[in-house]
């Protein structure tokens, strides 16, 4: 390769095919990417789940909001009952029985494993705490650990 | 960009960059950190846990634009064929890979208390994953073609190939639903209140400036590295055909 008219065209060359290159690698991997929407998710909302429910006893996960005012805790004490709601109208009545974690509160993101019934209960054998991306101080906030469920319930679900 | 394609220049610009940004860089996020851990106050739900923030979230970013460095560096070495290309790309690999394991550690310290699990399945935690694994056979292609003299081409392309997996990281909270919250900051606007945002910012920015001072620290030493082998062939040459002595030269 000479330095000047051969070199610089093969510089070029080499641009056009490693753009070409990267090109084609971000449109597979966005394809991939789109293919996989539906079954990448690490859970269902609740109106993808009543929309399109899975049979009853199978494994699925459950995620959204702990409808405020829905919590109770069930006679025997360990069970507790909840509503969970997501971006839509569509809500899922959830029980459990076990330990709740600590970030657990009312009008606060929850993801349930568990199965629907086929009274269209969801029977969750396990509960994992979703937090937002709001970061506040406890000081600032003035406010319980409980009491600000609306600000967290706007922002847990993102929508675009 | 190519007067430093020469060594020497770069040498020289490297020897008083390299302790000026690891000085900056260690002071700086020595101090966001302490501010992260000592003057921050709890958050509203997670209380304390909150401050494995300071090291989590500059640990993702280098960990991401580590990788994001070492495919600009491919792709300067493919069109270019800078020298120093491949060096800087050998040499992000290692620190890139130990920021992408603490961000994963610390993800997960904080994600059994809050969350109620070391690890799930969702798509940032395992396409963060992904992103550790693609360092470890970075690094070893890396250093097979170094060893055996094998083409730097092939690592220059895994390197612009494997770099689809960052977008998918940035986008894998918005895509799917996970577990893993959404971004916390996006253009011009950020849901971390100014306490908590402002050591952030400076952690960010320090460790940065370390993990740049750790570059070119580790460039400098492959560079030495490659002139100690040349030296030693050219004078295993010399010793055996003396003839050939001339031919070593650079």
């Amino acid at each position: 390769m000479t330095k000047t008219g051969t070199g610089l065209r093969a510089k070029h060359q080499r641009m056009v095919l490693v753009v070409i290159a990267i090109v084609a690698v971000i449109s597979a991997g966005l394809l991939a990417a789109y293919a996989l929407r539906n079954q990448a998710n690490f859970f269902y909302l609740p109106e993808q789940m009543s929309a399109n429910p899975p049979e009853a006893g199978k494994a699925v996960r459950l995620g959204g909001m702990v409808q405020p005012g829905s919590l109770e805790t069930l006679d025997d004490g360990i069970t507790v009952a909840f509503v969970v709601t997501g971006n839509e109208t569509a809500t899922i009545p959830v029980r459990y029985s076990g330990i709740l974690p600590d970030l657990f509160v009312e009008g606060s993101g929850v993801v349930a494993d568990g199965s629907l019934q086929k009274n269209g209960t969801f029977l969750a054998t396990n509960l994992l705490a979703k937090h937002d991306e709001n970061y506040v101080p406890r000081e600032l906030e003035g406010l319980e650990q409980h009491q600000s469920p609306e600000q967290s319930y706007t922002t847990t679900m993102y929508t675009d | 960009m190519h007067g430093y394609a020469n060594p020497t220049r770069f040498l020289s610009l490297a020897r008083w960059l390299t302790p000026v940004l690891l000085l900056s860089g260690i002071v700086l996020s020595a101090g966001a950190v302490a501010w992260g851990l000592f003057v921050v106050p709890p958050d509203r739900l997670m209380g304390e846990t909150v401050r494995i923030l300071y090291i989590h979230v500059p640990s993702a970013w280098l960990g991401m634009g580590g990788w994001t460095g070492i495919a600009l560096s491919s792709a300067a070495l493919l069109i270019w064929k800078h020298p120093l290309a491949a060096i800087g790309a050998r040499a992000v690999a290692i620190p890139g890979m130990v920021f992408t394991a603490i961000c994963l550690a610390t993800g997960s310290i904080w994600g059994r208390p809050t969350w109620g699990s070391w690890w799930v399945w969702d798509g940032r935690l395992t396409s963060m994953l992904v992103l550790l694994f693609l360092y470890a056979g970075y690094i070893a292609l890396a250093q097979a073609s170094a060893r055996d003299g094998g083409s730097s081409k092939i690592v220059a392309i895994f390197g612009i190939v494997g770099a689809i997996n960052i977008p998918i990281i940035n986008r894998s909270v918005v895509w799917w639903n996970s577990l893993h919250q959404p971004p916390s900051i996006t253009v011009g606007k950020s849901a971390i209140a100014g306490e908590f945002l402002i050591p952030l910012l400076i952690a960010v920015l320090g460790f940065s400036l370390l993990f740049g001072g750790i570059v070119l620290m580790r460039m400098r030493a492959l560079i030495a590295e490659m002139q100690v082998e040349a030296r030693l062939r050219r004078r295993a040459l010399e010793d055996d055909v003396p003839v050939a002595a001339s031919m070593g030269t650079s």
